[in-house]
């Protein structure tokens, strides 16, 4: 996350996940992130990362956008082994940095152990 | 609808689904591929774990410029979707490819249709 983040100032706001509030398998959980950005060739996102707090390793995947994308908005399906935070970081082609983060339930766990 | 390119000699099944676009529209890409993205945290019931096996990377480019590209993680479910956006200006041949763990290598190649 230090990495991605690299010395910016972190700011809350102009990202939204979509992710359910309660979850009854982590073994592929629907996901969506979508940031407020023009994605204009001036002012777009460069890089839009998800972690997690309480996985194996917290690093779930990041993806390199541009204003070719025409809108930011990534969706996948992750593992979550335990209830926990799931955050999003978004950086912007002007080097901010901005981050939000959801809660999640879990009620029967990405299958790590067996 | 996409056509295999296989680099990988094991069959690889993959999906990738791209709608026909208006000329400055943005569409809606979506890639699935059969996968275990196997985590490395798993017990083998003898006492070790099994190894890893993930995709590691994800490219898409048009006409062979990079216009998407993701780095996956264990965290990412077994048979990765990918979904995401790009605006369609003009008609052109997009290239999907997967690289991961033990060499595996897959590209799909798709038509970008604008009218």
């Amino acid at each position: 996350m230090a990495r991605f983040i690299s010395g910016a100032a972190l700011r809350e706001g102009r990202i939204a996940i979509d992710l359910p509030e309660m979850v009854e398998n982590g073994n592929a959980v629907p996901v969506t992130m979508q940031v407020d950005s023009p994605m204009s060739d001036r002012d777009h996102v460069t890089a839009l990362a998800l972690f997690s707090s309480r996985n194996p390793s917290p690093e779930v995947a990041e993806f390199r956008l541009g204003p070719r994308n025409g809108r930011a908005r990534v969706a996948t399906r992750m593992r979550l082994a335990t209830s926990q935070q799931v955050v999003a970081l978004a950086r912007m082609s002007d080097g901010s940095v901005w981050t939000h983060r959801v809660d999640v339930l879990v009620t029967l766990a990405a299958c790590v152990e067996s | 609808m996409s056509t295999p390119a296989a680099d990988t000699p094991r069959a690889v099944r993959a999906i990738v689904t791209v709608p026909a676009a208006r000329a400055g529209e943005v569409i809606e890409i979506r890639a699935l591929i059969a996968h275990p993205m196997e985590t490395g945290h798993r017990a083998d019931g003898a006492g070790g774990v099994v190894p890893r096996d993930i995709l590691r990377r994800f490219t898409c480019r048009l006409d062979g410029e990079v216009v998407f590209a993701a780095e996956l993680h264990p965290a990412i479910a077994a048979n990765p979707l990918i979904v995401f956006h790009l605006r369609a200006q003009a008609p052109g041949t997009l290239s999907l490819r997967w690289e991961g763990d033990r060499g595996f290598a897959h590209t799909e190649t798709a038509p970008l249709r604008v009218a």
